[in-house]
């Protein structure tokens, strides 16, 4: 069995404001106004479909959209009330998209079954993974991906880790930590769900080593657990981006066209584990999260747990608004090298929503491109191996050949090259619209070639009826 | 919140390295040598360099205006040229010398070739080589320093005799102006390394295989003397730390970096031994300049899970 070596190549070491909120314990939101429900961008694949019509009364935690195909997930009510409106709304994206409204009742009365007590060691692997589905849980840590897809793979002794990943390498971002002080039974209890489904596996708890505190408080902890360790991480960025995680922990590598559980493994993040553990023995779906609000334009950072659904704005109140003077020039969701920059604070908190991070300053604004001086920075800090330099060569003349030539398409835009640009030069921009665009030619590449498949099969097929038929005849 | 928000992609934090803090970083690291060469062959040595530095500026500067270009001389990137240039002339040049020699450097090598980050060779390299070859008897006219010899050192140890290794490395023997104290280069080139704004591989491997290679070759054995001399001597470090680390013109990927300072180290031995001059370092790094995307071809580092293939 091969072993990690608790880091990988290149990366890099931004300033990680995690003192901003790390010591302050998480604070549970009481939505006030409409919760809002978006039904994409908030899971990895297809839309789901309303199963609620206006006027009808929901109880918390009922399923009120559906999954609508393999890769898709349920979503559920997080409070109890009225579907007030199905409608288009404006998610952190700021696109607009299908959403149902929710009025609150304030009442909080559960749908029937939620939050009954099970014991999963009683539970088929059928119905712990129907019990994950109905739940509604998706990757939390940004990508969303459906959990109930991820952990029923082609084969279940093929796979040897489940890496609940805890490194939380993105600065700023506190809520794993404090999901590792707050819930590690919860935490643990889940991965020990998702470890007893594959015969061979073996659960990783992976936490970078600037928490040591949670590290030792996590492994007093797994002990006594056989089938439980934790992996000590180097602290670095991007620690938590599945390759390189995986390649911290086992030693095994993927590319881009393969999945986890090719090296047999299987990530989930730390607030998905935990949710995981609630769908399971708790019966409660994924209808909460926890959110850290934060950065230099905020009076009091927090670690909040958040009803999906409630909008950013009501967070904000919860940190005291911005502080007095001050005018944020941007509001992220998610951290700052990979998050989301908002146009507005009326936008819902969704499943994937790991934080609400305000900048007084703008700094990609205050540091205009200039030319490229060939420092190769960028290709130290890629944690892919790539040459970031050469890649935008090709980007910047759209040479989308030259790109995937330079294994462009292995580029996981994790902004690290960006990062250490002493030219300031927007790398993972052009690099992210390169990468659509190839993926749109391979789409649509990939289409007409079946098109022309059905075609030619049709043609077959009418050559050979006509044959048929004079025969008939 | 009155007013509108900033949008962009991700990331949005970026460091606070820029251009113009790692020209500045080598600006100061430079700073000991030149003023070192000032206090050895006086006056003249920091007039020739401030009209080096001022001229390399004032070309970009104009350059840029009449051919309507982004003006970009706040980078420091031609002020690090000029002083570079200067550095490599001796003291005893005609004031206009340096002017021609920065004007080479910016428009001709810097400019035509589309400025900052697109010049195929070292631009204060190339102008030193060019007022080498047009002004030769201007350029190898050194100063005296102890009233006998006016030959540079390494040019007494290739005619057979003797020189001080203490004097070479402390700096109290003739040369251009800003090569004379390889103690000082050090120090500015391990500022550089500390500060990150230059890696190990280039100098270190430079200065390796070049020791190696004299060993070798050198006719006298291994006479750690005799090696230390030549190390110390003939802008060796000047070279190796401030001009083949130029980001421009050398590779950007490590295995590239490890390939280029070999070439150098063997090329540069290659034209103190076997050619007439003593000193080659300019050459062979003008010289490696030139093939430095053939390299960066070759040692392309393979992506992250792709390594089989």
């Amino acid at each position: 069995m091969s072993s990690g070596t608790g880091t990988f190549q290149g990366g890099i070491h931004p300033y990680d404001g995690k003192d901003l909120s790390k010591d302050l314990p998480t604070l549970t939101v009481m939505p006030k106004g409409d919760l809002v429900y978006p039904m994409a961008q908030q899971h990895l694949g297809a839309p789901s479909k309303p199963i609620v019509a206006v006027g009808d009364k929901v109880l918390m935690g009922q399923r009120i959209a559906e999954a609508t195909g393999f890769i898709s997930a349920h979503i559920c009510c997080s409070v109890s009330g009225t579907v007030k409106a199905i409608e288009p709304r404006m998610t952190p994206s700021s696109a607009m998209v299908e959403s149902i409204i929710i009025e609150n009742d304030g009442q909080y009365t559960p749908a029937p079954g939620v939050g009954e007590k099970r014991d999963y060691t009683k539970m088929t692997k059928e119905e712990i993974r129907a019990a994950v589905k109905d739940a509604g849980v998706v990757g939390m840590g940004g990508a969303g991906f459906p959990t109930h897809v991820k952990i029923t793979p082609k084969d279940d002794s093929k796979i040897d880790f489940i890496i609940a990943n805890c490194a939380e390498c993105e600065p700023y971002l506190t809520s794993d930590y404090r999901m590792l002080l707050e819930e590690p039974d919860r935490l643990i209890g889940g991965l020990k769900v998702i470890v007893s489904l594959f015969p061979n596996a073996e659960g990783i708890i992976a936490i970078e080593d600037n928490k040591p505190d949670a590290i030792a408080f996590i492994q007093e902890k797994v002990k006594d657990e056989p089938k439980v360790r934790v992996q000590v991480l180097k602290t670095k960025y991007p620690q938590g981006s599945e390759r390189q995680l995986i390649y911290a922990c086992t030693g095994r590598k993927i590319n881009s066209s393969m999945l986890p559980a090719d090296a047999g493994c299987i990530v989930d993040n730390c607030d998905t584990v935990i949710s995981i553990y609630r769908a399971v023995c708790e019966s409660t779906p994924l209808m909460r999260r926890v959110v850290t609000v934060t950065g230099d334009a905020v009076k009091k950072p927090r670690n909040l747990i958040v009803r999906t659904g409630t909008l950013y704005s009501e967070l904000l109140e919860y940190a005291e608004g911005f502080k007095d003077g001050v005018d944020p020039e941007k509001i992220l969701s998610g951290g700052p090298m990979m998050g989301i920059a908002l146009t507005s604070l009326d936008v819902p908190v969704t499943k994937i929503s790991s934080a609400l991070l305000c900048m007084e300053k703008d700094m990609v604004a205050a540091n205009p491109s200039t030319h490229c001086i060939r420092c190769g920075r960028c290709v130290s800090a890629c944690p892919s191996r790539l040459v970031p330099q050469k890649m935008y060569e090709c980007s910047s003349r759209g040479d989308d050949d030259g790109f995937v030539k330079l294994n462009g398409m292995e580029c996981f835009e994790c902004g690290a090259c960006t990062y250490v640009c002493p030219a300031k030069l927007r790398l993972t921009q052009s690099f992210k619209q390169t990468r659509q665009s190839v993926a749109a030619a391979r789409r649509k590449a990939a289409a007409e070639a079946q098109a022309k498949k059905a075609e030619e099969e049709a043609k077959a097929k009418a050559a050979e009826e006509a044959k048929k038929g004079g025969n008939k005849q | 919140m009155s007013k509108l928000l900033h949008v962009s992609t991700s990331p949005h934090v970026l460091s606070k390295d820029s251009t113009h803090s790692i020209m500045l970083d080598v600006v100061l690291a430079l700073i000991p040598a030149a003023a070192w060469g000032v206090y050895m062959f006086g006056y003249r040595a920091a007039i020739i360099l401030a009209l080096s530095m001022i001229s390399a500026v004032a070309c970009e500067y104009i350059w840029q205006k009449c051919m309507h270009l982004p003006i970009t001389v706040n980078d420091y990137s031609a002020l690090v040229t000029g002083l570079l240039l200067g550095m490599n002339l001796p003291s005893t040049v005609p004031y206009w010398l340096p002017v021609v020699g920065s004007a080479f450097a910016i428009i001709i090598v810097k400019q035509l070739f589309g400025g900052i980050g697109q010049n195929f060779m070292n631009p204060a390299l190339a102008g030193r080589c060019f007022l080498l070859i047009a002004f030769a008897g201007l350029m190898t006219n050194f100063p005296s320093v102890d009233a006998v010899s006016t030959a540079t050192p390494l040019a007494v140890l290739k005619n057979g005799g003797t020189q001080s290794l203490s004097d070479m490395f402390f700096g109290f023997t003739s040369g251009t102006i800003g090569e004379v104290s390889a103690l000082l280069l050090l120090a500015g080139g391990i500022y550089l390394l500390v500060k990150k704004v230059i890696t190990w591989e280039i100098p270190v491997i430079y200065i390796g295989v070049f020791a190696v290679f004299m060993i070798l070759f050198g006719g006298h054995g291994f006479d750690v003397n005799y090696v230390l001399c030549e190390i110390c001597g003939g802008g060796l470090m000047l070279g190796a730390f401030f001009m083949a680390t130029d980001y421009v013109s050398s590779p950007i990927t490590f295995k590239g970096r490890v390939v280029f300072a070999v070439c150098l180290g063997l090329l540069t031995g290659l034209i103190r031994v076997f050619s007439k001059s003593a000193e080659g370092v300019s050459y062979a790094i003008i010289f490696c300049n030139l093939l430095v995307p053939l390299i960066e071809k070759v040692t392309l580092p393979k992506a992250f899970g792709r390594e089989g293939k």
